[in-house]
This record gives structure tokens, sequence and C-alpha cells, in this order.
């Protein structure tokens, strides 16, 4: 039994519309049926990028967010259904680490009480002194000072503000913390002692962490389970080894070869997979697969009309994608290049191509790219876009990637 | 002769009552047609501030510039404003970091591309329209007609930054200056922006300067690297020789830092300890001294001088260098 875990959580927000009376005319559908589950003492990376869904999922956990449907049970008790008082007790165990240090500190309490707040809510320690003694600790256990207990948050860096949001989750010692883009904000010699810091506190603390970031590097560093996020669903949860070895969802691969190396011989030899286009809307996601609008490997069947679930394929590699096996043997091949032959008819070179189908099969893209047909012109252009890399060359990318030299 | 060429650069932000603050300390630089150099550092090194002093948009009031940025022979620093305003947007243009709130919000994106049309080829009416529209295509939006009547709200991140490029290339500059082109951006998309600079840089031989923090996207596009720390350049070189053998304490604790995606799980990073606020001026030393594992009492004794410690080529500031029997990080 995992300590957390998710069953169908789905989190939509109405828009509402109307002067005087509050119409609902649609939804965002921000998460919409995400599955997981957290086992204590471990890490669990949530990466997607912006738009995915992936920080309203670490809200709803806490219930920051309403959900609309779905479970969240941790340790036994399904949160999604508490009442809100007893919610509250729940998260002095639930806590939260946020994005922005200095947005999430109180400019005008200084470190103690901001540190001590808490601790009164939730009844921990009996007075002032003990609790005063409680902070001493554990501002020692996160590297700051103890004078910084009497100054304000607008005389910290950003990285030892980091640290206070850290410590005032630690002050409630809770079992689980929700980590949001907990380094994203901070000049990357900062950002390694902050990634250190987490490390080392989950390893003398036996902390659970549901860490939530855009940067696949940090994320591969810290995590053991890594769940990739794409408009609202996951697409593929694997253990970080096994991720990063062979990524099966077209989106991590192509997630994956373009996140910068910094190393120029691995950056040289390397071919992206480039997407085109951005995120649909998840106002109004595409229908089946969530990716397909985007996807190189797209077939002319199911994806575009059946959701695929999140299957395990082997090792708890999970994958929701129709085509893994296929895509993996290699006998589904770059669908944006051969399919748009048979459009044509005739020997075309693949750059001209693309772009033609493009303008010819409009549904193929999310709103933006509504291209009228009658623009034939338009083939001339250069295309930018990867698509036009036949597909062996892609596949041998991702080998590329995985081969790199682990100097 | 370069066609940009730096020397002692250095921005000092002056405030009556307040005591004199040097962003920019002395840099020196040189940029090729064709070539991509790049300026790397953290918050605060002074890597903005130098592309806003090269292009003329720091505020003329209580800030002083000091040394020289010739361009194509003629002194930028010193121009007057009228010349510097046909240079700009012409043979001199610039890729900011935000593309939301560097584009006008209430005039719609073709009003936005055809002002530089007007303005610097003289383009007017229907002809302008049309070239905005091509330049639109080149940057690869799609539909560009219909986008050159949308306001940049309606536009998303990426496509806002390829319109800003689009304004950028509008009247094929020599120099681009590209301030944390991608830093905003999602990082599918940062690899389609990136793989249009490269072709940018590869077809029109246009000379890029590249300013960013990612010290990945460096390593990927740049020729050569000049690694900044409070405001000068501790270490330069071409990239190959900088990430195999990054000599200067900085730059090799910056690489040790960094997670990477190719690195074996649970490999510990090693962070350089404490934070940009822990400096001293660079008249007194090294500034980078109060953070580093190398410094000897030699760094107390005034500003260490730039010296090709391995290779040609490959400049260091720092009289304690990390040499090559140090492993280089993973």
């Amino acid at each position: 039994m995992s300590l957390l875990e998710l069953d169908g959580v789905k989190v939509h927000f109405p828009v509402k519309k109307g002067l005087l009376f509050d119409r609902t005319v649609g939804h965002v559908y921000a998460v919409d049926g995400v599955s997981l589950s957290v086992e204590a003492g471990q890490t669990y990376g949530l990466v997607g990028e912006s738009g995915c869904g992936k920080t309203t999922l670490g809200r709803a956990v806490l219930r920051l967010n309403d959900i609309t449907e779905g479970g969240v049970v941790f340790d036994g008790t399904d949160l999604a259904k508490l009442p809100s008082e007893e919610m509250r007790a729940f998260r002095r165990r639930l806590q939260m680490v946020f994005q922005d240090p200095l947005g999430s500190l109180n400019p005008r309490q200084n470190i103690e009480s901001i540190l001590a707040e808490g601790m009164a809510a939730h009844g921990i320690g009996k007075d002032a002194a003990e609790r005063r003694k409680k902070i001493e600790d554990i501002l020692a256990k996160v590297g700051l000072p103890s004078n910084a207990m009497s100054r304000y948050p607008h005389e910290f860096s950003g990285g030892q503000r980091q640290r206070i949001g850290i410590a005032r989750a630690l002050v409630l010692e809770p079992d689980v913390i929700i980590c949001d883009e907990p380094v994203s904000a901070l000049d990357v010699s900062v950002q390694a002692q902050v990634i250190n810091l987490l490390e080392e506190l989950q390893e003398s603390l036996g902390l659970t962490y549901l860490v939530i970031a855009h940067d696949l590097a940090v994320v591969r560093h810290i995590s053991d389970v890594i769940g990739v996020m794409y408009l609202g669903g996951l697409v593929e949860e694997a253990p970080s080894d096994a991720l990063y070895a062979g990524p099966r969802h077209p989106y991590t691969k192509a997630l994956m070869s373009a996140v910068p190396v910094p190393d120029p011989e691995v950056e040289d030899r390397r071919e992206r997979i480039l997407l085109h286009g951005d995120l649909p809307s998840p106002a109004n996601p595409p229908a089946g697969c969530r990716f397909h609008t985007r996807c190189p490997w797209v077939q002319e069947t199911k994806c575009a009309t059946e959701r695929p679930p999140l299957l395990d394929t082997g090792d708890g590699h999970k994958v929701a994608c129709h085509f893994t096996a296929e895509i993996e043997a290699g006998t589904v091949k770059q669908t944006l290049a051969t399919g748009i032959e048979a459009v044509i008819g005739t020997e075309t070179v693949a750059a001209e191509a693309v772009e033609t189908a493009e303008a010819e099969a409009p549904a193929e893209k999310p709103a933006e790219d509504e291209a009228p047909a009658e623009e034939p012109a338009k083939a001339e252009a250069p295309a930018e876009e990867p698509a036009t890399v036949p597909a062996q060359a892609d596949a041998d990318a991702t080998e590329q990637t995985e081969d790199s030299p682990k100097a | 002769m370069s066609l940009l060429s730096v020397e002692e650069l250095s921005v000092t932000f002056t405030a009556r009552g307040r005591k004199d603050a040097t962003a920019v300390d002395g840099v020196s630089f040189e940029v090729d047609q064709g070539q991509v150099v790049g300026l790397v550092g953290e918050s605060g090194c002074g890597k903005s501030v130098t592309s806003l002093a090269l292009m003329g948009l720091l505020p003329r009031k209580g800030v002083r510039v000091g040394g020289r940025a010739e361009f194509d022979g003629q002194n930028l620093l010193t121009m007057n404003e009228r010349k510097l305003r046909d240079l700009r947007g012409s043979q001199l243009a610039m890729i900011f970091q935000d593309p939301l709130s560097s584009l006008n919000p209430v005039v719609p994106i073709g009003i936005q591309v055809t002002e530089i049309l007007q303005r610097h080829r003289g383009l007017k009416g229907e002809k302008a329209r049309k070239e905005a529209a091509s330049l639109l295509d080149r940057v690869g939006i799609p539909d560009p007609d219909r986008r050159l009547k949308e306001y940049p709200h309606q536009l998303s991140g990426g496509m806002r930054q390829r319109a800003l490029i689009a304004m950028a290339v509008a009247c094929a500059p020599r120099l681009l200056i590209a301030d944390e082109p991608t830093t905003a951006l999602d990082v599918t998309i940062q690899a389609q922006i990136l793989e249009l600079l490269k072709e940018l840089v590869d077809q029109e031989g246009t000379a890029l300067l590249m300013i960013t923090h990612d010290l990945g996207v460096v390593a990927g596009l740049c020729d050569e690297v000049n690694v900044l720390y409070a405001g000068r350049a501790v270490e330069s070189a071409g990239r190959r020789e900088l990430f195999a053998h990054p000599t200067h304490p900085y730059a090799h604790g910056l690489l040790g830092s960094i997670p990477r995606l190719d690195a074996p799980r649970g490999e510990p990073l090693h962070p350089i300890r404490g934070s940009i606020n822990d400096k001293i001026a660079w008249a007194d030393g090294c500034a980078f001294a109060p953070r580093c594992d190398h410094y000897t009492m030699e760094c107390l004794t005034g500003t260490p001088e730039l010296t090709e410690p391995r290779t040609a080529g490959h400049q260091v500031r720092c009289v304690n260098p990390v040499l090559p029997k140090a492993e280089v990080p993973a």
C-alpha cells in the first residue's frame, strides 16, 4: 500500500460568462484523470511543460484546488471527501514548498513568526520557548544561521529564502512534502545547493516527496519514479533510470531530445525531435490521444478518436500510447512523412510535403494551424519542422542520447 | 577586423546618496561575421546590462559607461542618438527575454512589424504588409496573414518570440543580440527557437551575440563562450575547449552544479557555496574568492589578469586555476 495514491483525479475549472448570471460556458480541463501512487520514502517527479496541469495536480492533493472527481488516498484516508475542518488537520502531514520563495513568505513577518505560525495552528510545542527551540533545530538542518530567526524575508538571498520555505514545511514534521518547482527561480549554482539539501533531508528524516518541475534534468536527478504529464494527463510513468534509458511515449522522446545538455560533444551528435505547434488549449483539448495533434508518429486509426489508457509495458514502465510496441519495433514510421506521399502521390521533398499536408489537413493541428488550403506557395518555405527528418534519423537520435558517454 | 569588438566595457549606475553600483566592470570580447558568441553567467553578472549598453538602451541619466564598443569601425558608445537610431533595427537588432512585455499589447503584430520596414527600408502599404507576412512565414508562424491582424496576447509564447525574431531580422541585421531568448519558453519550444536562430546564422551569416544563463544552450549553439562573474569575464574559450577543460573555479563549479539528463542517477551535485552576494570588488582582488574552493592569499591582492594557462585562445582570470589534473566534472 502506497503512502499517497491518486485515483483518476480530475480538476476542471468552470469558465464563466455573463453579467448578471454566471453561466458556465465551458471547462478548463486542467487535470483530467490522473492516477499515480507515491511510495513512502521515495520521490515522485512530475514533469511537463507549462499548462500541462502539474501544479494544479499538486495543489489538488492538498485540496488547495477543489477536486472535481477522483480520490486522493493518503495513508488510508480519502482526502478528496474529507470535510475541510478535518482536511486542515491532515495538512500538517502534507506540506508544500512553493516556487517563488519571496512571494510565498509574508514580507512583514520575521522568520521565527513565519515558522511558528504553522506550529501554533497545529498545536506543535507547548509554548513559545519550546517552539523556538524546535525552530532553531530546523534552521540548522536547512543550513541557516540561528540569527535568521529575527530577520525578515527580504534580507535573504533567493537560495536562503527557499531554505526558509523548506524549513516552514519541516517544522510541522510532515510525511509528504510537495515541492512545486522548488529550484526553478534559483541560479544554477544555488539550485544545486537546494537540490542537495532536499536529498539530505529525505535521507535523514525519511521524507516522501512529490516534486513538480519542468526541468527534466532536475527531476531525473532527484526522483525515483517520474511521471510525464501532457495536457492534463499522464502519458508515461517509469522509474527514473528506465525513463531516461528508453522513453517510450513520443512526447517523452521529444521532450528528452529537446533538453540541452551542457556538453558540446553530446549536443553535436544528437538529432532533435522537434515538435511543431504549441500545446493545445486545455479548455478545448483534442479528442482521442491528447498528443495526436503534435505527434510525429500519429496514425490514421485510433489516435484521433480513442484516448489511450496508461498501460504497464513491463517493469513498471507505463505508457499511454496506442502504438508503443509498434513504434518500438519500428513497424510504425513517422506518419507526417509517409502519410503525405499518399496525399500528393508524387515524389516530393519531404519538407514540401509536410507543409502542404498541413495546409490540406487542417484538422490535424490545433486551431492555430487552420491554414487555408489555397496557399500552395507555402510549400516553398524551408520547413524547419523536424518531422521532415526521416523516421530512421529520429530513432537514431534517441539512441544516441542514450548512449552518450557518462563521463 | 571583427564586426563588433568590445574593449573594457564598464557600466556604473549612480544615484545621489547611494554608493555607485558597477554592473559591468571591464568586459572585452569580439564577434565576427557568422559567428555565435555567448555571454554566460548567473543573475547579477552583468550580461544583460552589457547588451543594453551595446544597443544604447541604457538611460542617459545616472549611468556611466566606459570603454569602447566598435561596430564596423564606429564606436557605439559615443555615437549620437540619431545615428544610433539608424543603426538599431537595421544593422543591429535585439531579441529580448520576455516576448510579451517587449511587444506593444495594444498594437496588432502586423503594424509592429511593418513599422520597422517603413522606418528602415521605406516600404509602405501593401508592399510592407506583404513583406511582413513573408517574414512571419520565414520564422515559422503558420497562416501569417491572419496573425498580422492579431494582438500579442492572442499568440502563444513561442509564437510571440518568433514574431520578435521576425522583427529583429526584418532588415537583415549584421549583428543580432539575443538576451535570454528562450528562458521564458518550454523546452520543446526552446528547441524550435534555437533551431531557427542557428538557421539564421548559417544562411545569412548574421553574427549572433547570445546572452544566456543556460550552459546547455551555449553548448549547442555558441562558437566562443565568455563566462561572466560580477561584471567581468572570468573565462573565455571556444566551446569545446571550455566544456572539456573548464579552468576557472567558477566555470568549473558551474558545470559541476548542473544536473545532467545523461548523468547516472545518484551522482551528487557539487554546488558552489554561498551566493552572488558574497563578493568583493574586483579592485580588491578576485570577486569570486569568497565562494571559491581554490582561493589563496594571492587572490586578495588586486585584480587577477586574464592569462592563458592551458592553450592559446583560452583565457582565464585566475591566479590559481583548476588545471587538468582535476577530473572534468560530469
